[in-house]
């Protein structure tokens, strides 16, 4: 990105979203360890088929992992930040999206139009950061409020619309599969493309060596 | 106009602006006595769900096999009962009530019957669907005369560590039940048996097994460790709405 300054609110949302993604990842590992088991549809638990098992150990001894150890039991606190984060996130995308759109950032430098200008995201870096902006976020916070007996008796469709609450925590799961492989290639490629003039660029706006 | 003077002005203005949040939000009842950082959700969820009912399944939908989670409790007292046929339990209703109830299994029966077939979800994530019927709680806290400073009910397990408490706008949903039948039948031990509260708008462990005391208050601050349930002592959310 030489030559191109990122603007303050681009700045700002990306630490708050980085911040709040790494804990929900965290947070949501913890959550799931208490019962690494999917299922289709409305119910699902352990006296029923699951749809797939993750080889994981738990932090429940009901559950039969297969190991012979069971991990400590950290949903509590795991799911207060859970929450707290999902906050966080909900509130900078909002934040983003309505600067975004409004200063024509997004159909500027994020809207593939044709081959990109020399030194702006090429057409595949477009795409996926649309993607997650747009179809990844929502979805995670869509299927985790599907998740919410409260949130579902005011708004059922959040749970019918994928075939039922375990639907919407399968979905849950893969969408998080999506996020965690793309923040892994997005730090791949920060890190090949020069990680110190690019983190600089991302906290100042520039920096000298990307400049 | 300095930056700093700005700053000072900005941060100023934001304490007061959650200053009066938070006195709002705990006027209004909506701090959870968990803490700031629950209140967010519980207040969100609170004026975003109102009163919306949960969702009622079809009787087909019902799961073949339920997950009774536990098992029931091993003291000798709660065998007797068992052996017994609950016979000799009860369910006392205190607190801020203008007539304090003790009733018995069979005077629980006798009341209107209210039939629910919803879903129970775990915080683990696991859940299931299941026919419950009881008599709303709606009715004995009217039975006992609720007074109008009443703001929780709070409700106890025989297992000690099991306690938990709901507002009183959750307490008096139509679907918030003291449950004794499960899927056409009493409820088996592992279930809860006789008597487990069930509160479908909120996960499965506000819904309390074995339950034998009903306490109505203003407030929770006098409750054990004043976290208003079980559940928050051990580290978990008081209000289990998402």
């Amino acid at each position: 990105m030489h030559g191109h300054r990122h603007p303050f609110f681009v700045r700002l949302t990306h630490w708050l979203a980085a911040l709040a993604l790494l804990t929900l990842l965290v947070t949501g590992a913890a959550i799931l360890l208490s019962h690494p088991r999917f299922y289709w549809g409305e119910t699902g638990n352990l006296n029923e088929e699951p749809l797939f098992t993750l080889p994981l150990p738990a932090s429940r001894g009901s559950v039969p992992t297969g190991y012979g150890f069971v991990l400590a039991d950290q949903n509590g606190w795991a799911r207060s930040y859970h929450f707290l984060s999902a906050w966080l996130i909900a509130i900078t995308g909002l934040f983003y999206v309505s600067l975004g759109v409004a200063s024509r950032h997004v159909a500027r430098k994020l809207v593939p139009n044709g081959p990109p200008p020399p030194g702006t995201y090429n057409n595949l870096q477009r795409v996926t950061y649309l993607l997650v902006v747009f179809a990844a976020l929502p979805l995670m916070i869509w299927t985790g409020l599907a998740m919410s007996p409260a949130f579902v008796a005011a708004v059922p469709f959040t749970a019918t619309l994928f075939g039922g609450q375990q639907s919407a925590r399968t979905i849950h799961f893969f969408t998080t599969v999506f996020l965690a492989a793309f923040l892994l290639v997005h730090l791949v490629k920060v890190y090949q493309a020069g990680f110190r003039s690019h983190v600089t660029a991302m906290i100042f706006g520039t920096s000298k060596e990307s400049q | 106009m300095s930056t700093t003077r700005r700053n000072l002005i900005v941060t100023a203005a934001s304490a007061a602006g959650v200053a009066t949040a938070a006195k709002v939000a705990g006027a209004n009842g909506l701090l959870a006595p968990d803490g700031y950082g629950q209140s967010l959700t519980y207040a969100a969820q609170r004026l975003a769900t109102g009163h919306a009912p949960a969702r009622e399944f079809d009787r087909s939908q019902i799961s073949a096999k339920p997950y009774q989670n536990g098992k029931p409790p091993s003291q000798a007292d709660y065998q007797r009962h068992v052996s017994e046929d609950f016979a000799n339990w009860r369910l006392s209703i205190e607190g801020m009530v203008d007539r304090p109830l003790t009733l018995t299994v069979a005077d629980i029966r006798a009341m209107p019957l209210s039939n629910q077939i919803t879903h129970l979800a775990c915080e683990e994530g696991w859940s299931y669907i299941a026919e419950w019927g009881g008599v709303r709680l709606s009715h004995l806290l009217e039975q006992a005369g609720t007074q109008a400073a009443a703001k929780y009910v709070i409700y106890f397990s025989v297992q000690a560590s099991r306690w938990d408490s709901i507002d009183i706008s959750e307490a008096l949903q139509p679907q918030t039940i003291v449950a004794h039948r499960m899927n056409g039948a009493e409820i088996p031990t592992g279930f809860g048996a006789p008597l487990r509260m069930r509160v479908p708008r909120q996960l499965g462990y506000k819904s309390i097994k074995y339950m034998n005391r009903i306490v109505v208050a203003a407030d929770l601050k006098s409750f054990r460790k004043g976290l208003g349930s079980g559940a928050a002592e051990a580290g978990y959310q008081w209000y289990a709405g998402i």
